[in-house]
């Protein structure tokens, strides 16, 4: 069952188009990662199905129902929640306070949601009253994944989880990814860690200069050669890929 | 000494007043980084609705003043706290992300209500009802209210509700968060605009309280009541580092203090230059203020 369906979605920051027609989906229970260079529109395109940026045109629907209209605040209580790139933790308030954060929408606290993130992340159990600011950016890194966890989402987007992280820790975070996801959890993974991300992805779509320009099976696009070139580092010319395109430039 | 202490007293009353309304300044700074020109204005129109609560209540013959203010400031506060929402929602929302049309917009919200009090009730001065007398504490030669009393307490108490507000509910942790990063409380599901909303509701409920009991304490009330004062106030808000909670309190009391200090022993027609002279050099010295600025996140 296709859990997101975003259709011709085109965003722009004043009169800059950064999104031209993107179109992907993600069933129920995948891991999808949405792969691109810098600056080819993977955060404005989880920015704009969180709710955070008004597409101009386009739909994205959440399980059926058109979301592209609603405020951010609202979405997250539908069941999608975005992990922003960058962390942006609540560094002045402590671990517990950003926990507490994640449940905003509920009543009380549930404490189910919190103990699952404990035992997903045991480390931030031992810091619940430090400030957030004070922690590491491995521990920062958890902290932003269990604050979206405590949103109880059935999908969960995640911007570039890896960024700044040591290898060690990196591998780290993509083990927790899998878990979640074996729990239940829905991901779109975007990521600039291409190698790593194609391990763990199901399916995956390669965005550039704000269109789609491949999509496949993970494992079919870790063997493809233009994407070995462009995203894994291999081969001579890093940014020859014109060969790749599956889907024609939009005119 | 005997002034020094007296002056004291006088200043801790006042500095009350400038605390209360530096708050508004100081929350609403703290979460949208705004300047709210018109929240001196809101304050004056505090003390015009308590007046006319008072009218109503001397009409119906209740004679009580400790019920009838206790009323005054109840209608005063709901109402000029709606008013706050209200000045949100049609003077400043619209225009978030415009950064100087914002500082206009305020401009002409505080212009609108000076000349609405002017309109709807009296370009002169009016009379406040005098109910509390000059009645109190001596101690030698240096005297308190009952009233200056009430109004120092009473403070304390509004000051405490606030942070315990801001500290220890679930709606004061929602402000610090999105006073941190407005996106990232978004994606947390919460509704900023209306924790905004509610930022004004509370900042313009303290400053009629500083307003009916200004009427109350000077006994007489203007629509430019809420110029100086207002003034006065974003600058306390300044001096304690604006943004900051505890911050606003501190600087409201220390002007208040250094005012009467000077009134006591220089003149009245001094107690500004010498006061403001020396929140300069405080400035000067500490330039975000006592306690920091824009630490809304240390609210
Ligand atoms: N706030 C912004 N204002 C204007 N342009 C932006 C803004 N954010 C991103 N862009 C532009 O939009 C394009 C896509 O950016 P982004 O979505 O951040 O890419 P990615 O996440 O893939 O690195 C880039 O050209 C970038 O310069
Ligand atoms: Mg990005």
């Amino acid at each position: 069952m296709t859990l997101l369906g975003v259709r011709d979605l085109v965003t722009a920051y004043g009169s800059v188009e950064a999104l031209h027609g993107v179109s992907f989906h993600v069933d129920e229970g995948e891991i999808v990662a949405l792969l691109g260079a810098n600056g080819a529109g993977k955060t404005t395109a989880l920015r704009t199905i969180s709710g955070l940026l008004r597409p101009r045109s386009g739909e994205v629907r959440f399980a059926g129902d058109r979301i592209d209209t609603r405020p951010a605040h609202e979405i997250v209580r539908l069941g999608l929640t975005q992990v922003p790139e960058g962390r942006w933790i609540f560094t002045l308030m402590t671990v517990d306070e950003n926990l507490r954060l994640g449940a905003y929408a509920e009543p009380r606290v549930p404490r189910e949601a919190l103990d699952r993130v404990f035992a997903l992340f045991p480390r931030l159990a031992e810091r619940r009253g430090q400030l957030a600011g004070t922690l590491s950016g491995g521990e920062q890194q958890m902290l932003a994944m269990a604050r979206a966890l405590m949103t109880r989402p059935r999908l969960l987007l995640l911007d570039e989880p890896s960024m700044g992280l040591a290898p060690v820790l990196v591998r780290q975070i993509f083990h927790t990814i899998a878990e979640i996801n074996r729990e239940g959890t829905t991901v779109l993974l975007v990521e600039q860690n291409a190698n790593t991300a194609l391990r763990l992805a199901r399916r995956a779509y390669v965005l550039e200069n704000g269109r789609i320009v491949l999509e496949g099976p993970g494992a079919e696009l870790a063997r493809n050669e233009a994407v070995r070139r462009a995203y894994l580092g291999v081969g001579a010319r890093p940014r020859g890929r014109e060969g790749a395109r599956e889907r024609p430039p939009a005119p | 000494m005997q002034i020094a202490l007296q002056q004291l007293v006088n200043g801790l009353t006042v500095g009350a007043f400038y605390a209360l309304i530096a708050l508004g300044y100081t929350m609403v700074y703290g979460i949208i980084r705004l300047i709210n020109f018109a929240h001196g204005d809101i304050y004056a129109v505090g003390a015009f609705l308590g007046l006319s609560v008072y009218g109503l209540l001397a009409f119906f013959r209740v004679g009580d003043p400790v019920l009838a203010t206790l009323v005054a400031l109840v209608v005063s506060m709901g109402c000029t706290g709606l008013l706050g929402v209200l000045l949100y929602r049609v003077a400043y929302r619209p225009l978030l992300r415009a950064r100087l049309s914002i500082l206009i917009s305020a401009i002409g919200g505080s212009l609108t209500l000076e000349y609405g009090l002017f309109l709807v009730y009296s370009p002169s001065f009016l009379v406040y009802p005098h109910l509390f007398g000059r009645a109190g504490l001596t101690a030698g030669d240096i005297q308190i209210s009952w009233l200056q009393i009430l109004i120092f307490a009473s403070s304390i108490v509004l000051m405490a509700a606030l942070y315990l507000m801001v500290h220890r509910t679930k709606i004061g942790m929602a402000m610090r968060a999105l006073a941190i990063n407005q996106d990232a409380a978004r994606l947390m599901g919460v509704d900023v605009s209306r924790v905004i909303a509610l930022t004004f509701f509370l900042g313009s409920v303290l400053a009629a309280f500083a307003g009916v009991l200004t009427g109350l304490y000077y006994s007489q009330i203007s629509f430019l009541m809420g110029f100086l004062i207002g003034l006065k106030a974003f600058t306390a808000a300044v001096l304690g580092g604006i943004g900051n909670i505890p911050g606003a309190v501190l600087g409201g009391f220390l002007l208040g203090i250094l005012e009467s200090l000077a009134a006591g022993y220089f003149s009245s027609r001094w107690k500004d230059v010498v006061a403001f002279a020396i929140l300069i050099v405080i400035l000067v010295v500490r330039p975000r203020g006592l306690l920091g600025e824009r630490v809304v996140e240390r609210m």
